[in-house]
């Protein structure tokens, strides 16, 4: 883990070791490679010099610089700042006095509020309550026809006028039909609008006198830029925000505005957006998105989705067989059939920033084909052979390809890729791997 | 006409001219280059999205420069950082030369960017330049995107072509391409649904639309533009790599101009990708497309 940063520190270092102690110089040096980091996860540049102050300062004043690991010693205290800045992982929504209780979505234009408001409702009535979803989008076209859409999906109430009517208006009538309805949360979709937009920043300011709501969530798009400070800050000031929601997170951004917007706001990030599916909502926590921010490929999430797709017992089995070494060319048929379930691993792991760099170096290509071949010269292997590739020679080999009825080249091949993939599982970090294994579980 | 668009352009960059590029200007204002001029330069790029490898490429550029043409005084500086800024954004970006009829245009982003906007909006200009326009709605993922763009279709008074939500995108662009035919359409612009770039399964079928489209007309799709939000960091960087890997994007529509974004990433990926910017978006309104022009561009920021 922490591949790229540690890297980069512990070439710093890597100079100076010999010279006895590292300067303070050599800290500054570091922290140069932190900063760059950070700022090609499109953190906020304000942020990332305040950041890499702290931790500047914490490196100077603990005793880093005597430690025998200085690499890991600095990369771990910006991991730990990045986790406790993005702090307090808390994925609950704080309820009105008395319901119905009211939860507005703001944000930029294109931001994902409308599936949001629709993925919330699902959540909110998953955890027991009754929502109503409230279609206050009167500007952009067909979205008030978007949320109707969602709702009918997943059985849940919207309500909805005409887009000719005023948002302020919509949302009154909303609230009347809630207490109808005895709906106990009432979740309100608004238009997406620019932050220096002072016409529409004072009609979310209307509405939102009439909703009373006890959350008010800013939608930020993970792959927001440098700009992501100045929107937050806008939207905090004007209307008062109570927390964040992160959507597209299922891409490969780095998600640098994450620790922006909760600098500059201060509010908890309370869900991210993991997909276009309406159940793809997730609580968030601030260890895994700082392993993000920091380019260290979330393992977590690849081993979460191995193990949506995948069976328990082979993910538990892979998981043994990664922490021993242990991993051979049985394991790499099954593997093979398993990513044939899940799309290609080499996709797979393209979602996971990091990742995708070591993605590129897997085999390409695992197609229909191509799968076939492999299946049939693995199993034309003996049980030995399958185990201790390295066993195998010449002769066997050839008797390998007449079995399979492919040529030497072609087992070559394989084995070939095999021991990439071999390679590659041995860089996974195993304990790490293991350890958030069993936090899932 | 080019004095509409070029206010347009102006319009549109003003505030970032008065923000970021405003601070840039200011920088060379001050008689001498200093040490600390370069690092505030860089920063500056930071700020407005460049990515760090642009924002040192530039300066670095602009620093060989002053020093190989022993320029001292402020002024030439900024010229010489505007040629160099412009140079990176003037890839070849004019349309291609259609004689096919129907002009296929194929236009994908990921989600939200803005594509369906800025589809009406290409529209409208086709159909002000005396074109017989179409719309395939091929977005038949996302609820109710097939009514938002037939409600564009209505505004500016092009057919729609449109099948059920959850239809083959395929077999829509299919029927669209076959309809803009029997009726002497011109052009014809492709919505597609949104999608991230890392989703294979998707990217598969953006492939085949395009596969589709060259099946009625191999020489199509004739222009594949990629609709990039200005609000988005270092990822547009990947978006524009792997739509081009995918479908081969031949240029970019930058929306949302009119906010407080810089999207100084088009600079980075004109530098590395060679894609040219094609149209800038300023605003939700029909007539807030304007083409993007370098030159324009990059005076209108620092005039
Ligand atoms: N301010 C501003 N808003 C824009 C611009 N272009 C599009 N928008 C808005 O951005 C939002 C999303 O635009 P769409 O055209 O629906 O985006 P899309 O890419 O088609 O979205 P999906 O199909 O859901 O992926 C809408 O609210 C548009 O009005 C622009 O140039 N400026
Ligand atoms: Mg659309």
């Amino acid at each position: 883990m922490f591949e790229l940063l540690s890297e980069k520190i512990g070439q710093v270092f890597k100079k100076l070791s010999g010279k006895g102690g590292l300067t303070e110089k050599d800290v500054d040096e570091a922290m140069r490679q932190v900063r760059l980091a950070l700022l090609e996860a499109d953190v906020n540049l304000k942020v990332v010099k305040e950041f890499t102050a702290k931790v500047r300062e914490r490196v100077l004043t603990g005793q880093v610089l005597q430690s025998l690991t200085p690499t890991q010693q600095v990369v771990k205290i910006v991991h730990e700042e990045l986790t406790a800045i993005l702090g307090g992982g808390q994925s609950t929504l704080t309820p009105a006095g008395h319901p119905p209780s009211v939860l507005m979505l703001v944000g930029l234009q294109g931001s994902g509020k409308t599936t949001t408001a629709a993925k919330l409702g699902l959540h909110l009535r998953r955890s027991g309550q009754r929502p109503l979803l409230v279609a206050a989008d009167t500007r952009r076209p067909a979205a008030i026809e978007q949320l109707v859409v969602l709702g009918r999906q997943l059985d849940l109430p919207v309500y909805a006028e005409d887009q000719k009517a005023s948002p302020v208006k919509i949302c009154s009538h909303a609230l009347d039909r809630a207490r109808e309805l005895a709906a106990t949360w009432v979740v309100v979709d608004t238009q997406g609008r620019l932050h220096i937009d002072e016409a529409l920043m004072k009609e979310v300011v209307d509405v939102k006198k009439v909703l009373q709501p006890s959350e008010v969530l800013l939608v930020v798009d993970a792959m927001t830029g440098q700009e992501a400070v100045r929107v937050a800050e806008e939207f905090n000031t004007n209307v008062g925000l109570t927390g964040l929601i992160m959507t597209k997170m299922d891409g490969d951004a780095r998600g640098g505005a994450a620790l922006s917007v909760r600098t500059v706001t201060g509010v908890p990030i309370k869900f991210i957006g993991t997909g276009e599916k309406v159940d793809a909502l997730e609580a968030f926590y601030p260890d895994r998105m700082s392993s993000r921010i920091l380019g260290m490929g979330d393992m977590l999430t690849l081993i979460e989705k191995v193990e949506k797709t995948v069976d328990e017992k082979w993910a538990k089995d892979m998981e043994k067989k990664l922490r021993t070494a242990t991993f051979d060319l049985e394991d790499f048929l099954d593997q093979l059939r398993q990513v044939k379930k899940m799309g290609s691993l080499t996709h797979l792991m393209e979602m996971v920033p990091g990742l995708s760099a070591l993605s590129r170096r897997l085999p390409e290509g695992m197609d229909e084909q191509r799968m076939k071949k492999v299946e049939a010269i693995i199993l034309s292997m003996t049980r030995d052979e399958r185990r201790h590739p390295e066993i195998i020679d010449g002769s066997r080999r050839r008797r390998i390809a007449r079995g399979s009825g492919t040529t030497p080249q072609d087992v070559n091949q394989l084995l070939n890729q095999f021991r990439q993939v071999q390679k590659m599982m041995k860089q996974l970090d195993p304990s790490k791997a293991k350890r958030l294994l069993a936090n899932l579980k | 006409m080019f004095n509409l668009f070029k206010k347009k352009t102006e319009e549109a960059v003003k505030r970032t001219r008065e923000t970021w590029f405003g601070k840039i200007t200011r920088l060379f204002e001050r008689s001498s280059i200093e040490k600390e001029t370069w690092e505030e330069l860089e920063e500056l790029l930071i700020a407005a999205d460049t990515g760090v490898d642009t924002a040192t490429t530039l300066t670095q550029r602009v620093k060989e420069r002053v020093s190989r043409e022993k320029i001292s005084d402020a002024q030439q500086a900024r010229t010489a950082l505007m040629q160099e800024m412009a140079l990176i954004l003037k890839v070849n970006g004019n349309a291609p030369a259609v004689t096919a009829s129907p002009r296929v245009v194929l236009v994908v982003g990921v989600n939200g960017s803005g594509k369906t906007t800025s589809i009406a909006k290409l529209g409208y200009s086709f159909k002000r330049d005396g074109n017989k326009v179409m719309l395939a709605a091929a977005d038949t993922f996302r609820a109710a995107a097939i009514d938002q763009l037939k409600w564009w279709g209505e505004r500016i008074e092009a057919e729609v072509i449109a099948h059920q939500q959850g239809a083959d995108p395929g077999a829509v662009v299919f029927d669209a391409l076959q309809a803009a035919k029997n009726r002497g359409v011109q052009v014809v612009i492709v919505d597609t649904a949104g999608r991230l770039h890392t989703k294979f399964n998707l990217m598969e079928e953006l492939k085949k639309i395009r596969r589709v489209i060259q099946r009625i007309d191999p020489s199509g799709p004739h222009e594949t533009l990629l609709v990039l939000d200005a609000t988005t960091g270092q990822n547009g960087l990947n978006q524009a790599k792997h739509f081009t890997e995918a479908v081969g994007v031949s240029g970019i529509i930058l929306t949302k101009l009119d906010s407080t974004a810089k999207g100084g990433i088009v600079l980075a990926i004109c530098d590395q990708l060679k894609i040219p910017v094609r149209f800038i978006g300023t605003g939700e309104k029909l007539d807030d497309l304007a083409p993007f022009d370098p030159q324009t561009f990059v005076e209108a920021i620092m005039s």
